[in-house]
């Protein structure tokens, strides 16, 4: 790029590419930064650029929406810098990433931030074996790489992504064990036609239903993964009903199948596959010092915006997931409404075109959030899933930190997180606590009162792990000048 | 059986990697992490403290359970994709 960038979006899954399509729109010089090979995010997640569909392929609905994004993106005037992870952002806008050349940096008037999300998963003994792994790391294997995550899967956790991992596994030759749903039936029914990005296709989500009776496979509704063991070479599964609470029944009274009654139930399997909703990603906007707020029904804290999706940082903008759980469709509208909020700040539009043009976005997107936002409330964490968690489940995989340190912690007068933190190490990993921070956060909470008391996370630079050989790159010990010493 | 769907999708000739001085086949473009899940090398590295077994688990660079060292240099391996004569290193802790 011949001149600095006058706006940023970092990310480039819907929300991004909404931004920066609409900022370039204006005239603005834009540049979107992924750490992703091109653009799409999670839900739009392409294949590797080695890979082909055959002509038999049916790839289904997301597919066609992201390689329209990737058409139009490349079409655009946007400059993309994609296989770039971002280690920090100053408050002089300046942004740092790692990429293929090694360093680099851009400095921008403003910034449109569009994280997206990350899962969040409720811990139980047995969740840090290999072969146990995230929903969303499941539907990445499944869409991206094309691969089944195990032969035999147990699906497992609450919201949409339960259905439409099992489904892609089925159509994708595999075997699913059994769906273990922490959710009753009716949820279901109330989600299911919210569970694609398009949320007028019903029949999708009634389709993947049948697809799933179709195979046969066993559907627990109201269970959760008690624990899970190994034993000769493969994974046994526990499940157990829960109550309406979601905590554990005693005397086991959930829903199997076609409605009986009965104990745990044992499944053997070679994956299990397990994810309990999605945390808003707010490490830029929170390392930016903006303002946040707790929000259950948006996923978690998010940074406080106005309409225009302004942040409380003057020239720092939001929107999709990152900005409050609300799906894809929301997000590309949103992220539309913010580039061209940036661009108006930035003079590139007037305040009536801007109006105009944000105003039938604006409608759009709140019918799309709703959809969103009651399929964020599905996977609203209740502190029932806490209750089967054992003291020495391990809370934080980073630094195997026990849910039993983490409560001694709290009974001695750990009163928030970051003191948590720097009495346990929970959260002083390498994923700087975006697996944990949840649970952690809900563990302080239950004896604070409530969330906002428990805190945050402060988040610090490098945002991502950056090995000392990478900052210094082809750096040696002997390439620091020494000034010849002066002639005595 | 693989777990690589066949249907639908044509992937470019399988190629050499080197894992803890092994041969292991694995298909361009794909990232580490999946190939060596394909290949059943499951457990990547031991955890810092505990020492307990681990494998990769959110597949998109967040969780950093499937750093390992590749060509010599620690990357979560859900984030690198297969080059032919990669050579990997399993098991390093912290």
């Amino acid at each position: 790029m011949s001149a600095d960038p006058e706006i940023v979006v970092i990310g480039a899954g819907p929300a991004g590419v909404g931004a920066a399509l609409a900022a370039a729109d204006t005239g603005a010089r834009t540049l979107i930064v992924d750490e992703a090979p091109t653009s799409g995010g999670q839900v739009y997640r392409t294949m590797p650029v080695e890979f082909r569909l055959k002509p038999n392929a049916s790839p289904g609905p997301d597919y066609a929406i992201g390689e329209a994004q990737r058409k139009r993106l490349l079409a655009s005037p946007v400059q993309t810098a994609f296989g770039r992870r971002i280690w920090n952002v100053s408050s002089d806008f300046r942004i740092d990433a790692i990429g293929p050349a090694g360093l680099e940096s851009w400095r921008s008037q403003a910034l449109v931030v569009a994280a997206g999300a990350t899962e969040k998963v409720v811990p139980f003994p047995g969740w840090t074996l290999p072969g146990v792994i995230g929903l969303a790391a499941a539907t990445i294997l499944l869409k991206s790489q094309q691969m089944l995550p195990g032969e035999r899967t147990v699906v497992a956790g609450c919201g949409p992504l339960l259905a439409a991992v099992a489904v892609a596994i089925i159509k994708g030759g595999g075997k699913v064990a059994a769906i273990i749903d922490l959710s009753g039936p009716l949820d279901w029914l109330t989600v299911l036609p919210r569970m694609t990005s398009r949320p007028d296709l019903l029949g999708r989500g009634l389709g993947w239903l049948q697809t799933i009776r179709r195979a046969g496979v066993p559907i627990l509704f109201r269970h959760m993964v008690k624990e899970v063991r190994q034993s000769n070479g493969f994974l046994e599964v526990e499940a157990w009903p829960v109550d309406r609470d979601r905590r554990p029944h005693a005397g086991g009274r959930g829903l199997v199948g076609r409605g009986h009654a009965r104990q745990g139930s044992n499944f053997r399997a070679d994956c299990v596959t397990v994810g309990h909703g999605l945390v808003p990603a707010t490490e830029v906007t929170r390392l930016l010092r903006a303002d946040h707020e707790f929000r259950a029904e948006a996923g978690g804290w998010i940074a406080v915006r106005d309409a225009d999706f302004r942040s409380s940082r003057e020239r720092v903008y939001v929107a999709g997931d990152g900005a409050g759980i609300s799906g894809a469709a929301a997000a590309f509208l949103q992220g539309r409404i913010a580039g061209l909020t940036a661009a108006l700040d930035l003079g590139k539009l007037d305040r009536a075109a801007h109006a105009r043009a944000t105003a039938l976005i604006r409608r759009r997107a709140l019918k799309a959030e709703r959809f969103g936002r009651a399929m964020a409330g599905i996977m609203t964490l209740r502190p029932g899933q806490l209750a089967a968690m054992t003291p020495d489940t391990v809370v934080c995989r980073c630094e195997d930190v026990t849910r039993g340190e983490i409560d001694a912690a709290i009974a001695n007068g750990a009163r928030e997180v970051n003191q948590l933190k720097a009495w346990t190490r929970c959260g002083m990993g390498p994923c700087q606590g975006r697996v944990c921070g949840e649970v952690a956060a809900t563990l302080v909470a239950s004896r604070v009162g409530g969330r906002e008391a428990a805190g945050i996370w402060t988040a610090r630079a490098p945002l991502r792990p950056l090995s000392l050989a990478t900052m210094t790159g082809d750096y040696e010990y002997r390439d620091i000048p020494i000034p010849t010493a002066a002639p005595l | 059986m693989t777990i690589r769907i066949e249907h639908g999708i044509e992937r470019p000739a399988a190629v050499t990697i080197t894992v803890d001085g092994r041969m292991v086949s694995a298909v361009p473009g794909e990232s580490v992490a999946a190939a060596l899940f394909a290949a059943g090398r499951r457990m990547l590295r031991t955890s810092t403290r505990a020492d307990q077994p681990r494998g990769m688990f959110c597949m998109m660079g967040v969780c950093q359970e499937c750093a390992i060292l590749i060509d010599g240099r620690k990357s979560p391996a859900c984030q690198e994709p297969v080059r032919a004569g990669m050579t990997v290193t399993l098991g390093t802790a912290s």
